[in-house]
């Protein structure tokens, strides 16, 4: 078994006593992914001298301080700021950007002992479901490098999924972190909004964005969460809320659970092998204990537009800070102040950001604030009284994360409206601002298949303890991908 | 069907201040023609006396002191910046 096969809790296990050094595994660390990145492309920017220096930084340091995450190698989502470390999010805009602070997150995770590793692909601005709207070229799929990682944090999971890193940061305002862990196959986690701070997470829809982890065992991501959440002065919206241990919540007890089946989570719009490894999945919770039922979620059909309407609408005001002047990409083809807003957005946009700019701009606008945008968020008052009663009733709702595998590279364009069923799935967590996570339940044509589990607020250790109880007894997180296999 | 012409499609971008070629506006008509086709069925829902949800978690607004304080270094501040002159950002003509 090598170094980079193991995972986050096995490095910690070695790392702590000495028998690895931060050095060894950082230095396996950056080999492999020197082997896997011209198949896969995940990063943008791999920080080999940074992840070195501090590698050999953590081995100088007294051993009865290490953190939590002593030694052990991350990758970053590239919309989260690195001080000294270019942060692009995947477009033109910022390709030279370097940030002058960091986020909460990264302070968190150097103050637990973690090497950042380099910052991943994604879609521009955080805005697609492939990683194909990336400035800087598409990331693969692991398991099939015909197909897409999904997105937009596709970089993250397949950089994880390929064993490149155990960990990674996501980000996910419509279900980016968990339908990318889906699609490759890996655990990803979308915690309650507020849990994480969004300081220095670079905003595309305010009221729906969250920082999420991604890892291959449910464990390692329960570990991750732990170091990376909790509340920050820098951030109004994070929650005061103590941060629980997460780790403790995974005894694999799981009797007498109540968990909610919304009816149209496996109904129309989801293909029929994945509704079928997910009914699998839920026998096995009801083996371990669980008491499942079917629920009815009047007003789900409305989420995907009530998602797109509110997104674009909030990402047109907070890209409104890109104008080529303070930082950033900057036009030479200026005469005036007009001109060069204009052009340096012409040049520095790609389509996917300017088409949702235009149609936020449309949605806010007088004629249509009150009909769209006014009418979205009160319908998202109503998808959120359904699941209210729910969980009145149930400890976890599950279904599919996604309603199919990944898709062939070029077979969307991008184009979020072809993602409608998706949407129905991924987005009510964040229009609700739920925790919700993803777990692997099965393969479908040698592609993977994830298991959405959503809590209620500030509820993470449920979902961990349904999917490790999960995990422990199934074995798909034990396979590999093609891509480490070397087919 | 719905319509968004070439015109509506740069009506709504000079707002923000996008430039846009003819392609764009071409191929950017047709799209969002299609998006406000697709959110239309938001009009179908009864939303009587339900109030807008604004925030996804219930919270407590809670202010700080106004004390200032020294973030960051004017100089560090400045340096992303594309043009800058006695501390200030330079920017094109403005009339």
């Amino acid at each position: 078994m090598t170094l980079t096969s193991k995972t986050a809790t096995e490095l910690q296990a070695l790392l702590q006593k000495g028998e690895v050094t931060a050095k060894e595994v950082t230095e396996a660390t950056l080999q492999t992914i020197e082997q896997q990145e011209e198949k896969i492309h995940a990063f943008i920017h791999v920080a080999k001298e940074e992840a070195t220096k501090r590698a050999e930084q953590l081995d100088q340091e007294d051993a009865s301080t290490r953190g939590r995450l002593f030694g052990v190698p991350i990758g970053i989502k590239d919309n989260i700021v690195t001080k000294d470390m270019t942060t692009t999010c995947a477009s033109k805009m910022l390709e030279e950007f370097v940030p002058v602070y960091n986020a909460t997150v990264i302070d968190k995770l150097e103050a637990a002992g973690a090497v950042n590793i380099g910052k991943l692909n994604m879609d521009e601005f955080a805005m697609g479901s492939t990683t194909e709207t990336s400035y800087f070229g598409n990331t693969l799929n692991p398991w099939n490098t015909d197909y897409v990682p999904g997105g937009s944090s596709g970089g993250s999971a397949a950089a994880v999924a390929a064993g490149e890193i155990p960990l990674s940061l996501g980000s996910d305002t419509g279900g980016s972190v968990r339908q990318p862990a889906a699609f490759c196959g890996i655990v990803g986690m979308k915690p309650t909004y507020g849990r994480i701070s969004r300081f220095g997470l670079t905003a595309f829809a305010s009221s729906l964005d969250q920082i999420g982890t991604l890892s291959r065992t449910v464990e390692d991501n329960a570990l991750l969460l732990g170091v990376i959440a909790g509340e920050d002065d820098n951030d109004s919206s994070s929650s005061v809320k103590a941060v629980p241990d997460f780790t403790a919540a995974l005894t694999g007890d799981i009797k007498g659970l109540k968990v909610a089946v919304p009816k149209p989570y496996l109904g129309e719009g989801v293909d029929a092998e994945i509704a079928t490894a997910v009914r699998e999945a839920i026998t096995v919770l009801e083996s371990l204990g669980a008491i499942c039922e079917e629920v009815e979620l009047p007003h789900i059909q409305y989420a995907p537009t009530t998602y797109y309407v509110i997104s674009s609408s909030e990402a047109q005001s907070n890209l409104s800070r890109f104008d080529g002047l303070r930082y950033g990409y900057h036009t030479e083809n200026a005469e005036n102040l007009e001109q060069a807003y204009f052009r340096t957005r012409q040049e520095g946009f790609g389509d996917e950001v300017k088409k949702r700019i235009i149609f936020g701009t449309y949605a806010m606008s007088a004629d249509h604030h009150e009909d769209l945008y006014v009418r979205a968020q009160k319908i998202r008052t109503l998808i959120a009284q359904d699941f209210d009663s729910v969980f009145e009733k149930y400890d976890v709702v599950i279904g599919p994360t996604a309603a199919t595998t990944a898709f062939k590279l070029g077979e969307t364009g991008g184009d979020q409206l072809v993602h409608y069923a998706n949407d129905v799935l991924a987005v009510p967590a964040n229009l609700t601002g739920r925790p919700a996570l993803s777990v692997p339940c099965g393969f479908v044509n040698d592609l993977p298949v994830g298991m959405q589990i959503m809590g209620k607020h500030f509820d993470e250790e449920t979902l961990y303890k349904v999917a490790h109880a999960y995990e422990q007894a199934t074995d798909f997180h034990k396979r590999t991908p093609s891509i480490q296999e070397g087919k | 069907m719905t319509t968004f012409s070439n015109e509506d499609v740069k009506y709504f971008a000079d707002f923000v201040r996008i430039g846009l070629s003819e392609e764009d506006k071409e191929n950017f008509s047709a799209q969002i023609a299609d998006l406000i086709e697709s959110v239309s069925n938001l009009k179908d829902v009864d939303i009587t006396g339900v109030k807008p949800m604004t925030h996804p978690v219930a919270m407590i607004n809670v202010l700080r002191e106004d004390e200032p304080k020294d973030i960051l270094d004017r100089e560090v501040m400045l340096a992303s910046a594309e043009d800058q002159e006695d501390g200030l950002i330079k920017v094109p003509d403005i009339l």
